[in-house]
């Protein structure tokens, strides 16, 4: 395949298990994720994306297996050094996970607060929070709480957030779940143009067809707790197996 | 079915439950003197909290002065007393009642807002989002919120006091054509500042023991 000549993956999910009491959610699932490539997870409803995703970044603790951001490994690292590694990661969540208490221009300053002379951004806050906010068309938004944003405002103010420190590496949690099919698209259309001016990697978790068809360079079917079964979105669709077939047939 | 739960089962709970309030306290502890620090969210909660709770003791505070000089003046006046009033309200409001009441009204109100906030947070993802910039959650939303809490309480104890006597004054001069200033000066002669400064700082305990409530 295209993204694996040679070149060591920016990520990679090795062995992964986690159980929450008898509810054994991920049962040994690997993934490895290539430089400028767009990696598709797709499952169905409480399969686990989400505890996958989680464990990725350290908010939740796998129970075997290992983790590796650009050849370290998570599990190993004190709370600075993660704290380092997790700015070079964007995180957009499921729900967007806008602080309701602050004004957009504060959600996006939050991410700044500890990292911005860390990362040597020299800008000045309010310009970064501005190019942040044209990236994803909503300069205007500003100074509104997000109570006061449709739900696709919302998702892309944190689609905002999540790339306010530029990271190299961007995790989509159910990017488009909850919107409509209109809007689904546009955000998709700000996920690819995104993707073409900073050249980031990314994985993106989705029950969405129509998203891992546009965006999806390779995909990983998340079935029973394993990697299923892995191919381009041309090579799944023609499967024989029922398991694989029953994401495709509507 | 579960079965009945037994004596046992309770004080098992009873111990989880005393187990986790130390580990939360010593946690909050070790958070509390560990730079960075956040200071422009302390300042906002203390504004926060102060604020919301004002109205409610105020209320509070003036239907108690007003309710505790309506109920004991027959009494008093039966032994001729009703000089005493003043003195007698000023110093179980300001040493007993007022630091109590207030303090409970508080733990109701503030607890309840911060856990259906902090509740909501969690579900909806935004302590993930914050742990992920970089934030430490415990610190920015927990440590600064005690603070707020134990820094305002005593303000808003002295508040509630003063409102207290206000109302007390305010029965006193309707019924018994007592001057304010008579009554204030009464009130100045009682109490001295060795009685607010105690009650304040007991305020801060009955915080603590705030926290105890989980055990009933
Ligand atoms: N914090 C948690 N505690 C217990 N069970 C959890 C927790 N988080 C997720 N689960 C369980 O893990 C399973 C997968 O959840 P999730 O990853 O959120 O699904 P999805 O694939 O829809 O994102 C579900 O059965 C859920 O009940
Ligand atoms: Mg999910």
């Amino acid at each position: 395949m295209e993204f694996e000549n040679n070149i060591a993956p920016v990520l990679e999910l090795n062995n992964l298990y986690k159980s929450f009491g008898e509810n054994h959610v991920l049962n040994g699932f690997n993934l490895k994720l290539y430089k400028g490539e767009n990696l598709v997870v797709m499952g169905k409803s409480g399969s686990g994306k989400s505890v996958m995703i989680k464990c990725l970044v350290g908010l939740m603790q796998a129970d075997r297996g290992s983790i590796k951001i650009k050849d370290h490994d998570i599990t190993k690292l004190g709370q600075k050094e993660l704290d380092i590694l997790r700015t070079e990661i964007g995180f957009l969540f499921q729900g967007s996970a806008l602080y309701d208490s602050m004004t957009v221009r504060e959600n996006l300053e939050f991410p700044l607060r500890r990292h911005k002379k860390q990362l040597g951004l020299n800008d000045h806050t309010e310009t970064l929070v501005l190019e942040a906010l044209n990236n994803v068309g909503l300069a205007h938004a500003i100074d509104l709480m997000p109570a006061e944003l449709s739900g696709g405002m919302q998702r892309r103010v944190a689609l905002a957030r999540a790339l306010i420190l530029k990271p190299k590496i961007i995790l989509y949690d159910e990017p488009t779940t909850g919107l409509d099919p209109i809007t689904a698209k546009e955000i998709i259309q700000l996920m690819r143009s995104i993707q073409d001016t900073y050249n980031t990697s990314s994985l993106i978790i989705t029950h969405d067809v129509d998203c891992a068809r546009v965006i999806s360079n390779r995909m990983i079917l998340l079935v029973d707790g394993i990697n299923y079964a892995e191919g381009t979105y041309e090579e799944l669709i023609v499967s024989n197996d029922p398991k694989v077939q029953a994401f495709f047939k509507n | 079915m579960g079965r009945e739960k037994t004596f046992v089962d309770n004080l098992k709970v009873f111990f989880a439950e005393v187990g986790d309030i130390s580990y939360f306290t010593a946690r909050f502890f070790r958070e509390l003197f560990k730079p960075p620090f956040e200071f422009k969210e302390l300042l906002h909660q203390c504004f926060n909290m102060g604020n919301r709770s004002l109205l409610l003791v105020g209320v509070t505070g003036f239907i108690l002065g007003l309710v505790f000089t309506l109920q004991s003046r027959p009494t008093l006046m039966e032994f001729g007393a009703e000089s005493w009033m003043p003195s007698m309200v000023s110093i179980a409001i300001v040493r007993e009642i007022g630091p109590v009441i207030i303090a409970l009204i508080c733990a109701g109100r503030i607890g309840s807002g911060i856990g259906a906030e902090l509740g909501s947070m969690r579900v909806t993802e935004q302590i993930d989002a914050m742990e992920v910039s970089g934030t430490n959650p415990f610190k920015f939303l927990v440590v600064t919120r005690i603070v707020a809490t134990t820094l305002m309480l005593p303000l808003l104890i002295i508040i509630g006091d003063a409102i207290a006597l206000l109302g007390s004054a305010l029965v006193e001069n309707l019924k018994g054509e007592v001057s304010y200033l008579l009554y204030f000066n009464e009130v100045f002669n009682a109490i001295t500042y060795g009685d607010i400064i105690p009650a304040t700082i007991k305020s801060f305990f009955f915080r603590i023991c705030n926290r105890l409530d989980r055990l009933l």
